[in-house]
């Protein structure tokens, strides 16, 4: 079985996704630092919380975080997802930097948050995307869209008004803007998806 | 496609069974939550919400056993709401599987808790929930509305639709947006249980006074009820309870008769 922690910024719920990941057959631990002294075969970073915050209970540089990913599968998911770039507008930290770009806000012509069931339109393969449809539903709740520095990185995108980055994928890191563990079966196969990855 | 119209069906239970009431009373029984839960989530349903009606009037604390259970067998996003005045019943809601936590009471009593509850979960994590009812005794400082010849303003009330608080339900809106609630839950007092639709007049002026999401509730019979509370305001969500226990449509077969009608709904 694939063992696979989740960081707890201690803000809220990873109920939901311990769940989903256990019945996808994952043995999961929840873990409150990142020190090293225990292996994983993944690590995902949940979706609730504020940036800041965030950041501070992480409280690795940029260098530390990936020494202590190294080539390990990392799925960030909404706020997990926008941590893995430069700055965000939602906060003054530094991101972890794993990806080139930044997080800015949604326009204030639509309504904020973005809440609830959008299409993803597939724009290229990814691993996270294997066996999802075009067009297939995902539940969104965020108020930040990321912007990649190269669109190459962003597998599925979402219509909210504006172009919203539904899935990026870059080497090892995996970020999803919407929450696979609430998103039906769609969502389950993409969980699926990355456990596969976190077993290779 | 862009975002879709909500359909939520909502779970009151009391005593750890779920209930369905008139105008906020006599109540009766309408079945299991977990199983009701699951039924709705295999089925479609975009959201749930569960609320603990009795929490707040006998500041009995939500059953948290309950909330796990139903949270291990969905999949789709779910609000829990009922009893909840502090950071710590907060907490525990979102610690036992809940997305969404749903305050009433505690928030008219105490608005400051909105932003902290902000703060530390996250605006997407707070939903208000309003229970409005029209007041006829006009008073200036308040926003009136006309209907059939007769003025009246929307008054705020909380236990349960048992206690009036002279709050202005548009001025509480805003309040409550400007505070870092997420969300809107608004219900009719003055249309829940009655199967005569949703109340229009109200929903739309609240959705059109916050730019954050509202969940329309209250009055729900039938699907068409659904179609107008979509036509006639910017809604983005309607809850539901009797159609979903008592219906032979089930949640699927709702959305199929939105959607046939033009609301964009996930199906």
């Amino acid at each position: 079985m694939v063992r696979v922690a989740i960081f707890d910024y201690g803000a809220g719920n990873i109920f939901s996704l311990k769940n989903s990941l256990e019945k996808a057959g994952a043995i999961v631990d929840v873990i409150t630092d990142l020190d090293g002294t225990d292996t994983y075969s993944g690590l995902l970073l949940p979706g609730v919380g504020n940036f800041d915050p965030a950041m501070n209970s992480i409280g690795l540089s940029k260098t530390e975080f990936r020494e202590y990913v190294q080539d390990m599968p990392v799925l960030g998911i909404c706020l997990g997802m926008e941590m893995f770039f430069e700055t965000s507008e939602e906060g003054e930290k530094r991101g972890l930097d794993v990806m080139a770009g930044k997080v800015i806000i949604l326009p204030p012509s639509m309504k904020v948050p973005h809440m609830g069931w959008n299409n993803l339109e597939i724009k290229r393969p990814g691993k996270i995307l294997e066996g999802i449809r075009d067009g297939s539903w995902a539940y969104f709740v965020h108020s930040y869209r990321v912007k990649p520095e190269s669109d190459g990185i962003i597998t599925a995108e979402s219509d909210y008004g504006v172009r919203v980055p539904a899935v990026v994928e870059e080497k090892n890191f995996y970020g999803t803007q919407f929450h696979p563990e609430k998103s039906g079966t769609a969502g389950k196969t993409m969980l699926e998806n990355f456990l596969k990855e976190c077993t290779r | 496609m862009t975002l879709t119209k909500r359909i939520i069906p909502c779970l009151d239970v009391k005593d750890g069974r779920v209930v369905k009431g008139l105008n906020f009373e006599s109540i009766r029984d309408a079945g299991d939550p977990v199983k009701l839960a699951a039924k709705y989530s295999n089925e479609g349903a975009d959201e749930l919400v569960f609320l603990d009606i009795t929490a707040s009037g006998e500041q009995r604390k939500i059953i948290k056993e309950l909330v796990n259970k139903v949270a291990s067998v969905i999949d789709i996003p779910f609000t829990v709401g009922g009893g909840v005045n502090s950071l710590e019943d907060a907490r525990n809601i979102l610690l036992n599987g809940a997305d969404k936590v749903g305050i009433n009471t505690g928030a008219v009593k105490n608005p400051a808790i909105i932003t902290d509850l902000m703060k530390l979960f996250g605006r997407q994590c707070i939903v208000v929930a309003i229970d409005a009812k029209r007041n006829y005794t006009i008073d200036d400082t308040k926003n009136i509305f006309t209907e059939d010849d007769r003025q009246f303003w929307f008054e705020v009330f909380v236990y349960g639709g048992r206690e009036k608080t002279g709050i202005d339900v548009i001025q509480w809106a805003k309040n409550v947006e400007s505070l870092g609630a997420g969300e809107i839950l608004l219900t009719s007092i003055d249309k829940d249980g009655t199967k005569d639709g949703y109340d229009t007049l109200l929903t739309r002026n609240v959705v059109d006074s916050v730019s954050i999401p509202v969940i329309a509730s209250g009055g729900c019979g039938k699907p068409d009820d659904m179609v107008d509370v979509f036509a006639t305001s910017d809604v983005d969500a309607a809850l539901a309870a009797s159609i979903f226990h008592y219906g032979n449509l089930g949640v699927n077969g709702v959305k199929s008769y939105l959607k046939e009608r033009g609301i964009p709904v996930r199906l």
